[in-house]
């Protein structure tokens, strides 16, 4: 069933059945986990090099080494499927064409963790994507896949509940501890770190968080063993991506593809190239949260996580996002501000008002009424939200706009007033007045 | 209409609640629940959904005001979202909604007044491949154009 690069994805016809699932050698992944010790078990996906498909690119391997092992406290597993990342829909793949994958690795780094209990959060817009997986759940419950029956069918005395959980529109619940808190009925404020999930998490007990995808690539890795893995794609992030490319290219779509992949080649040859043979203007690499690339640095850019490092921007959910020639980056910025600023939970003050005066700075731009040093006011505002907030969002938000500055700021400028009339001046000088006591109060 | 739980209702909320190590956890099906049967939280429903997650009303409040999938008022019997997040964007997502809004004569979260419609400018849906999208209650269409949105609309 696995051969590269359809590994998450295999083409065969009817594969989100659990008979043909199970035909096609679904299933003997976990029964092969089960002749192993569960260190053995996490020990391969360690060595394998999976890392993280959520965005953080963690080391899944070494995620799971960090919850305590014995039994005397309850342990979870949550699947990260709130996928609401603009820019990043394969998660939803997985639900539709191969969700008894993710049902299987969930039962392997259930085993390897000792947890008897898992929860699948998807996001409440993906109504059809939760029947498809809890369908796939009824099913593998009837074949004595999951829940008490499994340890007949398996032979062993391991046994694991699967919960689908539906949210409700909030992108906010896509970060971990904001997802711990949905989950437990509370509105889902992310909680502040440490302590960590693996000590801490649901209902207080020992928690690990994984995404859909890394969850769906593990019993590949069992299957075809950790070095089999490892040898595919880039160096240092193993193995095939998901890649979701939408925007101005012929054919978006998502595309299981080793990591390492030159970005060129997604673009044009898998892609078709931009319509109408236009030029690339700009690519957003791995959601909307990661620094944008100029459409003249591209040739020779590899979508991995070290090669992406490199060049300052990260694989993230690697969502990319195709611009063409036409496209007007401060529209791009400033509807990428407004997301981030809707989806700011407000706990922190930098996050929620540098959210909301980048959206304002960036309207004024785009309606040709700020300056040049409201482009230097917009950088300062994005740089005061890094890094000064409980969870990550306030970086999601803040890297794009300086990210689309940098690369693009003549586009900015032109969009400038050249020079104010005294009207124009009292007001944006009273704007600005205001922003920058924003600002100070941040610093 | 009454705005209480049927007992077989009831009965599922008990399964729901059982599924979770603590039954708190069962307040967003529960809501969905409630908001497939009634159409949207009301105070009423809310009273409701608090008596049976034996939950303070303000707690329920919270969290219904957290999402904005649950809605906290009388939405159309369609209810047709357009997605104008970036890949949209890029494809024509927000002509597509300046339509919308121009064909059914409403606003962001506002409901015809026959309350046959609604409408909502929504963020990315994950459908960013099938750019520009729209939704209409669950069903996703992608690749939408003014023409298809037209037809649905007519169609209902
Ligand atoms: C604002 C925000 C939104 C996030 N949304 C998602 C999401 O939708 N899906 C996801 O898997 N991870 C998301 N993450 C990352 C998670 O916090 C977490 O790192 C991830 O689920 C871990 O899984 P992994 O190690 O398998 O990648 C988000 C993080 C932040 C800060
Ligand atoms: S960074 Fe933003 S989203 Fe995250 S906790 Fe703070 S206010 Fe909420
Ligand atoms: S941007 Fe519209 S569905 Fe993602």
């Amino acid at each position: 069933m696995y051969a590269a690069p359809n590994i998450v994805l295999p083409i065969i016809q009817d594969i989100h059945k659990v008979d043909v699932y199970e035909s096609h050698g679904g299933y003997k992944a976990y029964r092969k986990a089960l002749t192993m010790t569960p260190d053995q078990v996490t020990d391969e996906v360690k060595r394998s090099g999976l890392r993280g498909r959520g965005g953080a690119c963690f080391p899944t391997g070494l995620k799971w080494s960090f919850m305590p092992k014995g039994n005397e406290k309850p342990k979870y597993l949550a699947i990260n499927g709130d996928e609401s990342e603009p820019g990043s829909f394969k998660d939803r793949q997985i639900f539709e064409q191969n969700p008894h994958q993710l049902i299987e690795g969930i039962l392997i780094a259930g085993y390897a963790m000792g947890i008897s209990k898992a929860f699948i959060y998807i996001r409440g817009e993906y109504h059809k994507w939760v029947e498809c997986m809890q369908t796939a759940v009824d099913e593998a419950y009837a074949k004595g896949f999951l829940g008490d029956r499994m340890k007949q069918t398996f032979g062993s005395d391991y046994a694991l509940d699967i919960v689908v959980h539906k949210g409700a529109g909030a992108y906010i619940c896509g970060e971990e501890t904001s997802l711990m808190n949905s989950l437990e009925g509370d509105r889902a404020y992310p909680r502040f770190k440490p302590p960590f999930p693996a000590n801490k998490g649901l209902w207080g007990m020992p928690t690990t968080i994984n995404n859909v995808e890394t969850i769906a690539t593990v019993p590949a890795i069992l299957a075809m063993g950790a070095e089999a893995y490892a040898a595919i794609g880039a160096p240092g992030h193993s193995g095939t991506i998901l890649y979701g490319v939408s925007g101005h290219v012929v054919k978006p779509g998502v595309y299981e593809l080793p990591t390492g992949t030159l970005l060129t080649d997604i673009i044009h040859n898998v892609c078709g190239g931009v319509p109408g043979g236009k030029k690339v203007k700009a690519v957003i690499p791995g959601g909307s949260s990661m620094p944008p690339l100029r459409g003249d640095e591209l040739e020779g850019i590899r979508m991995d996580e070290e090669s992406l490092k490199k060049i300052g921007t990260h694989i993230g959910t690697a969502g990319i996002m195709v611009m063409d020639e036409d496209t007007d980056i401060v529209a791009v910025t400033l509807r990428i501000a407004r997301f981030y600023h809707h989806e700011s939970c407000g706990q922190c003050t930098p996050c929620r008002e540098g959210c909301g005066w980048m959206e304002k700075v960036l309207h004024r731009l785009h309606h040709g009424e700020a300056t040049s040093s409201d482009i230097d006011l917009l950088y300062n505002v994005a740089s005061n939200i890094e890094g000064n907030t409980i969870c990550a969002l306030g970086d999601a938000a803040a890297w794009p706009v300086k990210g689309f500055i940098e690369k693009f700021r003549d586009e900015f400028e032109a969009r400038c007033i050249p020079s104010r009339s005294v009207v124009s001046l009292n007001v944006v000088h009273g704007r600005r007045n205001t922003a920058s006591t924003l600002v100070k109060t941040m610093q | 209409m009454s705005t209480t739980f049927t007992s077989d209702e009831l009965q599922s909320i008990t399964a729901l609640k059982a599924k979770y190590p603590d039954p708190k956890a069962a307040i967003m099906p529960v809501m969905w629940m409630a908001q497939k049967k009634w159409g949207w939280l009301s105070e009423d429903v809310m009273q409701e959904v608090a008596r049976v997650m034996d939950l303070p009303y303000a707690h329920v409040l919270g969290v219904a005001s957290f999402y904005t999938m649950y809605f906290k008022k009388p939405m159309g019997k369609h209810h047709v979202q357009v997605c104008t997040n970036v890949s949209c964007m890029l494809r024509g997502g927000e002509a597509l909604y300046a339509h919308a809004k121009q064909r059914l004569g409403i606003g962001h979260n506002q409901a015809t007044p026959d309350g046959k419609f609604s409408l909502e400018e929504v963020e990315c849906m994950g459908a960013c491949g099938g750019a520009p999208m729209i939704a209409i209650n669950e069903t996703f269409h992608e690749n939408a154009t003014k023409e298809q949105l037209d037809a649905l609309i007519d169609s209902y």
